[in-house]
């Protein structure tokens, strides 16, 4: 039976790896879903799918190329390696890069659906009142978007929390490192510490229960309704 | 110098829109027409909301747009007035009316939150939210949040056509009120000929992406070859002042504008100044003609016209007479075995009877 401070090392890593996983989707999803919900480019069926694609792709396959790509022998590898970086793959870093895409679709397309909601009558409505582009996008476009971008936040972070595929193939295994809950519970498993997994299994359940929950709570609150 | 001159050419898939012409920099300009006569259109286009190459605008003396520049919609000092209020539902009733006013430079602010709130009657609910209003109430702040940006030139896109008739009833007199309070000029579009009588100076009329005509009300609304004047409901809108109040009989009387002999109007008693500015409605089915003055007769206006001309309308019995009276036209519906038994012919002198009008401020 391993000792507790290694699966709390592992949590930690866990949530260390939403957070920055999260936090970088969000800058990176919002400016995407806007041209997503705005363009009427050519392009935009070809990258909607292109962003879609982890949501049906067996996260196995997207590991797999990720780790190509990343090795040393990859295009992205080659780019760390020149810069003094080293390789991604069997790192934290590595993992932040493969989560980001693989959680992808689960910020842009909350965020693009809310901003596509709003259609164009409010931002034309501000721009008869003067505000700039940017003006609008901060204080009309935004706000009002507020629940799908909350939801995109908790959606990424939870499914950051409860990604596994990626993370074996690419992260591999390495304790206090790269390894991260669910992998933990599979390692659990199959050395039958069964009461270590329920521990981490029935943790993960309450969590996700919880922020459910709180995200309900947050959408109920704000104080104006939808017109 | 004031005016607003355009020239703009829209091709979409099932609709064109191609008008070349300029309307007046000051007073209420209705753009009139049937729905997908493109008057929508218009109003977007010179609000900058729709980007039309090769279009040309210029709004006193300043362009807006032409060739080499077009200058955005938010650099533009017009205030808008969806058909939709269109209020922002995340901001409180002040911050929506605050959104535009705190964008404008201090200096260019020309109105006050306070003033436009007590104008349009909406002090009581600016900390409320908009989904918390009614329909009217909400328009009354869209209005009121556009004035706020002391615009140079307002456009209203049917802003009273998703609105019930008491909501209605309810905004008109503030426009009204705008109307006659300030300077600013308004682009009004409205496919309602009620709204268009009531508040509009000068009209321009659409069709079909066209411009049929434009020009002042009165002369718009009972020009033979425009179908307004063909219309069930025909009218003419004469331009007066108030003239006296008779309290015992509870009536007022109206100078029309323009005419020589001082030719005075009767209508229902009114509470405003002497020398007020008023327009008078006459529906041209309340009109009737007479060869001679009549003594004995309950019709309290009847007045000196000149026949200008006679023209089929609608129904195939009746006919459509124009009258001259001082310089404005009223029309007036008469039968066709009418006008064979007084023999109307052009100028004639006759005397035109009106039973009922309807006197708006």
């Amino acid at each position: 039976m391993e000792p507790p401070s290694v699966d709390s090392t592992t949590i930690w890593i866990t949530l260390k790896l939403a957070f920055y996983t999260t936090v970088i989707l969000l800058l990176v999803a919002t400016p995407l879903a806007w041209w997503l919900a705005t363009t009427r480019n050519r392009l935009k069926p070809a990258l909607s799918a292109l962003v879609a694609m982890p949501l049906v792709l067996p996260p196995t396959v997207l590991g797999f190329y990720l780790l190509i790509l990343m090795g040393p022998q990859g295009a992205v590898g080659q780019i760390t390696q020149a810069l003094g970086l080293g390789l991604l793959p069997f790192t934290f870093p590595g993992l932040v890069v493969a989560s980001v895409i693989y959680s992808l679709p689960f910020a842009v397309q909350p965020i693009q659906g809310a901003f596509e909601q709003l259609g164009r009558r409010p931002l034309e409505a501000a721009a008869t009142l003067r505000a700039s582009p940017l003006d609008r996008f901060f204080t009309i476009v935004l706000p009002l978007a507020r629940p799908g971008i909350l939801s995109a936040t908790v959606l990424t972070f939870a499914h950051t929390v409860g990604e596994f595929g990626v993370v074996l193939m690419l992260g591999g295994n390495i304790s206090g490192e790269t390894r991260v809950l669910s992998v933990a519970i599979y390692d659990h498993v199959e050395t039958l510490e069964y009461q270590q997994a329920h521990l981490l299994s029935a943790g993960l359940i309450l969590f996700s229960f919880v922020v459910l929950l709180l995200l309900q709570r947050f959408n109920g609150k704000r104080r104006w309704q939808p017109l | 110098m004031s005016d607003i001159r355009f020239r703009f050419n829209v091709a979409r898939d099932q609709f064109r829109l191609e008008v070349d012409s300029h309307l007046p920099g000051q007073g209420i300009s209705a753009l009139f027409g049937a729905s997908g006569s493109g008057k929508t259109t218009l109003l977007r286009c010179i609000a900058g909301l729709e980007r039309t190459p090769g279009g040309h605008l210029e709004v006193a003396g300043e362009v807006w747009q032409d060739a080499n520049h077009f200058v955005p919609t938010h650099q533009r000092p017009i205030g808008y007035v969806f058909q939709e209020a269109s209020l922002f539902p995340h901001l409180s009733i002040r911050r929506n009316l605050e959104y535009g006013w705190k964008r404008v430079p201090a200096r260019q602010r020309r109105v006050q939150l306070n003033e436009v709130s007590d104008l349009l009657g909406i002090g009581p609910f600016l900390d409320r939210y908009p989904a918390q209003l009614s329909g009217g109430q909400r328009q009354r702040v869209a209005i009121a949040r556009a004035l706020l940006t002391s615009p140079q030139l307002l456009l209203m896109d049917e802003p009273l056509s998703g609105l019930d008739v008491p909501s209605k009833q309810d905004i008109l007199p503030y426009l009204e009120r705008l109307h006659e309070d300030s300077n600013l000029p308004i682009l009004y579009v409205s496919h309602s000929p009620d709204e268009v009588v009531r508040l509009a100076d000068h009209l321009l009329l659409l069709e079909q992406g066209r411009m049929l005509a434009q020009g002042d009300i009165n002369d718009l609304l009972t020009r033979s070859d425009l179908p307004l004047a063909r219309l069930d409901e025909a009218c003419a809108v004469l331009h007066g002042e108030l003239a006296a109040h008779d309290e015992q009989y509870q009536v007022s009387y109206v100078n029309i504008t323009g005419s020589s002999l001082q030719q005075k109007l009767l209508v229902p008693h009114q509470p405003l100044p002497i020398g007020h500015p008023v327009r008078v409605r006459v529906l041209a089915r309340d009109v009737s003609l007479a060869w001679q003055m009549q003594e004995h007769t309950s019709i309290s206006n009847i007045l000196p016209a000149r026949v200008v001309e006679c023209f089929p309308c609608h129904s195939p019995h009746q006919t459509m007479v124009k009258l001259d009276i001082g310089g404005q036209y009223i029309l007036a519906k008469i039968t066709r075995r009418s006008e064979a038994l007084l023999n109307v012919d052009k100028d004639q002198l006759l005397y035109a009877q009106v039973k009922s009008v309807a006197l708006m401020r």
